[in-house]
């Protein structure tokens, strides 16, 4: 791919170009300007990753100013699931079952290497080779393990990706990712 | 070391010995007469092996065996056996567990990695892998490919029973079931995805109203493979993999692998570079036993020293990332030395630091340490004594709060550790109070100890020049360093290659992890979480 084919993250706004319906598309800015900025992650980390999410939490680095301070540790209360470290054969039906345990709408990060496609681990007979072969991520975030920097560039990303979502009629109306998950085979 | 092989011969004048690493001796023998000799092992005046370091499954290419290290407390000596099962397809030997009782879990990682039956051992299930998991992937003949195993969405079953083999008295073997929880028992799942568990855990406990009767600990949840992988690494790669093991001892586990290529090369490292891996290994301790404080409190239900103690780590990551360029993962150590020399700024930033910590600790120990909620929750709780400790195999701040000194910076010098004149921390209380007392105390003799290596660093190289391909030469090779969680040890079996033939790191996260369910059980289930917190384990170190 060359550098002028690549599209930055800008390109996401791109998408509303065409304008939005005037009443439903205020309205719908209101509702995602609050979403966004209240994006409850999920206390979700199996390895050296989940550290740098502690620290991302603490003071010096703070994603409470972000409005992700609200870390909570039941997938029923969690907007997003951090996925921050390796996921491995025999944790996959557990996250998978978390992630259907989250209520709608729901968003996935793969933080790290190893969550984006094994990392350094990739041909061990016990790894599992990305999370995307089990849940649909919305955003990557590369590094081994990320800075928190890029973690809080991460999620940044991840708020913008939800601002130009339609909420009404299209995110509220819409069928439950976990009803249609798995649509990727986990064997392919 | 005669003494030892006279006492052998004694019980087993066959035994096969061999000058292995000096001054220990190597002792082949075969599964009946290592049946033979283990209580002499444990119990006769002048062998009294009470410690059982490492438990190495082993395929030796034609038989699949064990490498056993042991060491005793009293006489102050080693001893390593090699014992090869007798066939391939139904490889048994004879169980440790009744005598040492981390073999159970031990034996259990060897099952699950080679097949291995212990006969005797009560529990054969296995401890990382799904229940249903096909082969035994250390295997020389493993075969991976994901027909096998293909990535499964299902739960994995679980069963309340175990499968055992036992030995009868005319000499047959004959399985056995044990019941781990009887059907009317009340268990409650903590784990894989809690936050209390410190990552990816899993415990099943069984209840009698508020009490913990019995836990059983599930591991394997981040299990990546690391020692297989290893096999087809050269060693310059096998070095990445220690940092993501115990990713908060990245340093110390590093040094641990480069120091045993190193030795196995007979390769003269610059003072300087020894200076430098010792100032970072204590930097590290530090900065793990503040995560510890910090994440500690924190299950205790204290918020705030959770915010403390990332604070003053993050000056220590500073340092760190000025010299290596990594905050949590350095890949610092290189063999031959370190794979830059420090910044110029460092002496200067880590001699501010170790004047700021102590009036941190002081307001620690005011917020904190003498609190008297923290003081309820944690004397007296979760009591381990020093035998138990020895028999468990546990090391580090652990085995120091119940008075075993096992220190290998003191006992084994390494580096520029004989340079240094620190003490080394000892509690005799063996509760959960004294596990975090001896690591709060540890900050402080680490601070001592960079304050005296800033004043003496000496000038230099700080990397000796290697061959661009590292070859060892054929034999066994360990070597151990103490982390911020005991002792981490590298076994690397070599046959002349630039491949390792097999590479096992000892995590000290295993033996603690093996401890929550004699010192959780009679405990409240409130106490569970307290002492899972002050055993402090970092599970990828476990499941590797």
């Amino acid at each position: 791919m060359s550098y002028t084919d690549f599209n930055d993250n800008e390109y996401i706004e791109t998408l509303r170009r065409n304008g939005v319906g005037v009443a439903v598309g205020v309205l719908d800015e209101l509702i995602n300007w609050g979403r966004s900025n209240s994006l409850w992650p999920l206390t979700f980390a199996t390895s050296c990753c989940g550290i740098e999410f502690m620290s991302v939490g603490a003071a010096r680095y703070d994603f409470a100013r972000f409005g992700f301070e609200v870390a909570r540790a039941s997938p029923r209360q969690a907007d997003v699931i951090i996925v921050a470290g390796t996921i491995v054969t025999k944790m996959a039906p557990v996250l998978y079952r978390l992630y259907q345990q989250m209520a709608d709408p729901k968003y996935v990060i793969a933080m790290g290497s190893c969550a984006i496609s094994g990392g350094p681990f990739t041909k061990s007979y016990h790894v599992v080779q990305g999370v995307d072969k089990i849940l649909p991520v919305d955003v990557y975030i590369p590094g081994c393990p990320p800075r928190p920097e890029a973690l809080l560039y991460g999620m940044m990303q991840l708020q913008r990706k939800v601002k130009v979502e339609p909420f009404l009629g299209t995110v509220n109306k819409k069928e439950p990712k976990s009803h249609r998950f798995p649509a990727i085979n986990p064997g392919d | 070391m005669n003494t030892i092989k006279t006492l052998i011969q004694n019980i087993c004048p066959q035994a096969v010995f061999s000058e292995g690493e000096k001054p220990v001796p190597e002792v082949e023998l075969t599964p009946r007469e290592l049946a033979d000799l283990l209580l002499p092992l444990r119990e006769e005046k002048g062998l009294q092996f009470d410690y059982l370091e490492d438990l190495i499954g082993m395929d030796f290419g034609e038989q699949l065996g064990v490498i056993y290290r042991l060491y005793s407390t009293v006489n102050k000596h080693w001893v390593v056996l090699v014992c090869k099962a007798e066939s391939r397809e139904h490889p048994t030997l004879p169980t440790l567990s009744h005598l040492w009782a981390i073999a159970d879990f031990y034996e259990r990682e060897v099952f699950d990695f080679f097949g291995i039956l212990f006969i005797g051992h009560p529990d054969m299930r296995r401890l990382f892998l799904r229940q249903d998991w096909t082969g035994y992937p250390l295997r020389k003949d493993y075969d991976a490919s994901s027909d096998l195993n293909p990535l499964r969405l299902e739960a994995e079953p679980m069963r309340d029973d175990t499968d055992a083999v036992i030995r009868k008295e005319d000499g047959e073997t004959a399985e056995e079931k044990h019941v781990v929880f009887d059907k009317d028992e009340y268990v409650v799942n903590i784990g894989p995805q809690h936050p209390a568990t410190h990552g990816v855990l899993h415990f099943q406990v069984s209840l009698e109203g508020e009490i913990v009767k019995k836990v059983d600990v599930h591991c394997g949840y981040i299990h990546r493979g690391i020692e297989k992988m290893c096999e087809s690494l050269t060693y310059p790669q096998t070095l990445a993999m220690t940092d993501r093991l115990d990713y908060l001892s990245a340093h110390q586990n590093r040094h641990a692998l480069c120091a045993c290529i190193e030795e196995a090369m007979g390769l003269e490292i610059p003072t300087r570079a020894l200076y430098i891996r010792t100032l970072m290994d204590e930097l590290s301790r530090i900065q793990s036993h503040l995560l510890f404080y910090a994440t500690f409190c924190m299950d205790l239900g204290a918020l705030t020293p959770f915010f403390y103690g990332f604070r003053d780590r993050e000056m220590i990551l500073n340092i760190f990332e000025d010299t290596t360029g990594g905050r949590l993962i350095q890949n610092y150590n290189v063999i031959g030395g370190v794979s830059r020399d420090l910044h110029p700024d460092f002496v200067e930033k880590t001699g501010q630091f170790i004047r700021y910590l102590p009036k941190v600790l002081k307001e620690y120990r005011q917020v904190f340490t003498d609190n008297v909620i923290f003081r309820q929750r944690t004397k007296g709780i979760g009591l381990l004594s020093a035998g138990q400790a020895v028999s468990y195999g546990v090391s580090g701040p652990t085995a120091r709060a119940s008075g075993v000194a096992c220190d290998i910076r003191k006992r084994m010098p390494y580096a520029a550790y004989e340079e240094v004149s620190f003490r080394e921390v000892l509690h005799t209380e063996g509760d959960a109070l004294a596990r975090y007392l001896v690591r709060m105390e540890e900050i402080e003799e680490s601070l001592a100890i960079i304050d005296q290596l800033l004043t003496k660093l000496p000038a230099g190289e700080y990397c000796a020049k290697t061959k661009p391909v590292v070859k060892l030469p054929e034999g066994r090779f360990f070597k151990s360093v103490e982390n911020a969680r005991g002792e981490f040890g590298v076994f690397i079996e070599s046959r002349g290659d630039k491949y390792p033939y097999r590479l096992k790191f000892h995590p000290p996260c295993l033996p603690l992890v093996s401890l929550v369910n004699p010192l959780a059980s009679g405990n409240k289930i409130a106490d569970l979480i307290t002492i899972g917190a002050s055993l402090d384990y970092v599970v990828p170190d476990i499941d590797r």
